[in-house]
């Protein structure tokens, strides 16, 4: 009898751990090249290309502590005596262990008649970082950095500080806009009578099925036309259309499933269709508008192809410019981390803002209260 | 303030009568009670009243206006929804006052009122907190509240006690009647608690599947049911029901069980309501508190007496309610609590004969008409 409680403590430890050692697994996945990324962004190409990231944390590794040169008089072909030690040159080339731990190495050929005297030992941080990567990135005007096998190399910057501005430009509106009309057209769904309501929303819905892709190339064709393309209001329009249906179907949930009661006792009250809909609907519905804002406002910023095609390299954006930050070979990782850091800034800190928000939106009409 | 009418109302929806030719004169400040069971069309009744629902044929009046096409916010009405139905994101005093603000009712005029009306209810220290933070009795007062503050014509209540505890029910019952008898204007409140119908109301409207079955006052509506519908739905434990037939007899008048299991003869000054109906069937309906123990029988009634086997007995304390079966009739008996009857035991009850109904199910065998 007794040892029942006990085992059934053990066993939700042990379901505890398995759950939460899956956890952390998921999490070091995750985390661990971020974090590579995130520590590349200050080192110097020529470190990028010598050592991993991970090198900026303290480790053993081998460290040299003296040289000693083999006197002229020693004949390299035969036998050496270091340190107590007799060795071939080839040994040596090698590397030797002494008894003590030592490594010693031969550097370079024959001729040198030098050898390296390593030590296992702890390095701290006294890595070189900089946030050189950074300002080079940011700013629009030349730049001077020391490529990986160290030549200067001067060119002129990406200017991702311009294109975070234009970026900022084209996400907000485009976040914004279709929240307000999806949340006018969800009370509508939700609580109108009109004819056709059914019918209208069932093609609403049926939207969400279309692949943007799609329609980029009509869509071209009439920007082309009205002359949009490479503006702004372009993009907005953009991405205000490709984002209405799931903005009114997310939107159209969480609002049918306010009480009747209130809308009811608000129009007894004395409230009009549209008092209802901005004193009751849009206060009650801040954390299904958050959750939706955060889904527009991550998806717009991340977006690439609309950015590609309506934008062009006129009014570049973010992720345009980080594509082309790389540098022709790609050998410029020490500024596309740095950018790709930079790009992550804004959309991390809307996260960490509304992220309240955006697990109570999910959940939204599943759970009551 | 205001008389209502129900001209004449049916509301369907498609196929579905909600409200079957509802004719109903509500005078000025009247507490009208609308009871039923679920389903019954009452809520649908109040709603039709409040403008929530469009009236499909029929006029609804408040004074001597037809309400039909006037929308609800014009109606002068104010209503208590069972929900209370109150503003999650707004204070207390901005939920009293949210119709005021929409109605441009000054500023310091809508301080005042609010405030008079939070003192009447109880709650002007509570007008600063969020819905969420108040007991669910302190939000049934602010959605009455709301309601006073707009100052209207009619009330309307949505069963608003189901959601209160049993205690706080009572209490509250008590208070909306004393609120009633202040403010002197009309009532309207729908239940589906025969309780709170009886305690409450100056009449009762009992309805069923839409159609209005009695108006009545309350004692009028328990003594002088008019049909089985009503005399079962008021008064609990309900109205004991038996099939039986009447039978002329020695030139008296007798009410026999079908199954003969009980024969009570009908008191000589109630014959001649009766006589028509002699040799035929009736269904036979006493009340439990007409059923005793003839130990404690009160004197002077017209006693008469039944055998009957205790099914189940249940002490409340100041009275015991008797499970009894007589033949292929069951009868609830809530009689004196010095009654020491076993459970199977054999006993003789008396009914009452001053006070008993009869049903005729020879016109409407679903409803019988009570014959008076």
């Amino acid at each position: 009898m007794s040892d029942k409680p006990r085992s059934f403590k053990r066993q939700r430890l042990i379901s505890g751990l398995l759950v939460n050692g899956v956890l952390v697994l998921i999490c070091l996945l995750w985390l661990i090249p971020t974090i590579g990324v995130f520590v590349t962004s200050f080192r110097n190409s020529e470190d990028i290309f010598r050592s991993g990231w991970w090198t900026v944390f303290p480790h053993k590794a081998w460290v040299k502590t003296a040289e000693i040169k083999i006197p002229a008089e020693v004949d390299v072909n035969g036998p050496i005596q270091i340190e107590g030690v007799t060795s071939t040159f080839e040994e040596l080339r090698n590397g030797i262990t002494l008894p003590d731990g030592r490594k010693l190495t031969w550097f370079g050929n024959k001729r040198t008649r030098l050898v390296v005297v390593e030590e296992k030992k702890w390095v701290w941080f006294d890595i070189n970082l900089t946030f050189d990567n950074y300002k080079n990135v940011l700013t629009g005007k030349e730049i001077r950095f020391k490529d990986a096998s160290g030549n200067e190399i001067v060119r002129k910057g990406n200017d991702l500080g311009g294109a975070f501005l234009n970026s900022i430009a084209v996400t907000v509106p485009s976040t914004i806009i279709p929240i307000l009309i999806a949340a006018f057209a969800a009370y509508g769904f939700a609580w109108l009578n009109f004819p056709g309501r059914k019918f209208f929303f069932t093609i609403v819905v049926a939207l969400l099925v279309v692949p943007l892709q799609i329609a980029l190339v009509p869509i071209l064709q009439d920007y082309t036309r009205l002359n949009l393309n490479g503006t702004y209001l372009a993009m907005w329009l953009a991405h205000t259309g490709f984002g209405l249906p799931l903005a009114i179907y997310l939107l159209f949930n969480y609002i049918s499933t306010l009480p009747r009661d209130l809308l009811e006792s608000a129009f007894i009250d004395g409230a009009s269709n549209f008092t209802i809909f901005t004193k009751l609907i849009l206060p009650l519905s801040v954390p299904a508008l958050a959750s939706f804002a955060i889904f527009q406002f991550l998806w717009v910023w991340n977006d690439y192809l609309v950015a590609l095609v309506f934008l062009g390299d006129k009014n570049r954006v973010v992720t345009s410019a980080l594509a082309a930050i790389v540098g022709e070979k790609g050998q410029d990782w020490h500024l596309l981390t740095a950018g790709a850091f930079i790009s992550m800034v804004l959309p991390l800190s809307v996260f960490f803002a509304l992220q309240r928000y955006f697990v109570r939106g999910l959940l939204a009409g599943s759970v009551k209260g | 303030m205001a008389s209502v009418t129900y001209r004449h109302v049916w509301k369907k929806f498609g196929d579905f009568v909600a409200l079957h030719d509802l004719d109903i004169e509500i005078a000025d400040k009247e507490f009208l009670v609308l009871v039923g069971p679920s389903g019954c069309g009452k809520t649908t009744a109040l709603r039709c009243l409040a403008g929530l629902e469009e009236v499909t044929q029929g006029q609804v009046l408040i004074g001597d206006t037809v309400v039909n096409d006037v929308a609800p916010k014009d109606r002068d009405i104010a209503m208590v929804f069972q929900s209370y139905a109150l503003y999650p994101h707004m204070t207390v005093f901005d939920n009293m006052a949210f119709g005021l603000k929409l109605r441009k009712v000054p500023k310091a005029e809508i301080k005042r009122r609010v405030e008079e009306a939070a003192q009447t209810l109880g709650i002007e220290h509570l007008l600063k907190r969020k819905p969420r933070e108040l007991s669910g009795g302190q939000r049934q007062r602010v959605a009455v509240g709301r309601a006073i503050v707009r100052e209207p014509k009619v009330f309307l209540f949505d069963e608003p006690l189901s959601n209160l505890d049993a205690k706080l029910r009572v209490q509250t019952r008590a208070e909306i009647s004393k609120l009633h008898q202040r403010l002197q204007t009309t009532f309207i409140y729908v239940t589906h608690d025969q309780v709170e119908a009886m305690t409450m109301a100056t009449r009762i409207a009992v309805m069923n599947k839409g159609i209005l079955q009695q108006l009545d006052t309350p004692q009028n509506l328990y003594d002088k049911p008019d049909n089985l519908f009503v005399a079962g739905f008021i008064g609990s434990p309900a109205m004991n029901f038996s099939d039986a037939h009447l039978r002329r007899d020695n030139g008296g008048l007798y009410v026999v069980a079908d199954d003969n299991s009980f024969t009570v003869r009908i008191p000589e000054e109630r014959v001649p309501v009766y006589m028509p109906h002699a040799g035929k069937k009736v269904i036979f309906g006493i009340r439990p508190e007409d059923i005793h123990n003839p130990e404690f029988a009160p004197p002077g009634i017209h006693a008469a007496p039944v055998e009957c086997k205790v099914d189940v007995t249940e002490l409340m304390g100041n009275e015991i309610f008797l499970y009894l079966v007589s033949g292929r009739n069951s009868f609830v008996a809530r009689v004196d609590p010095r009654t020491r009857f076993a459970v199977g035991d054999r006993v003789q009850v008396v009914f009452n004969m001053d006070n008993f109904h009869i049903f005729d199910p020879s016109v409407d065998a679903e409803n019988p008409k009570a014959i008076r």
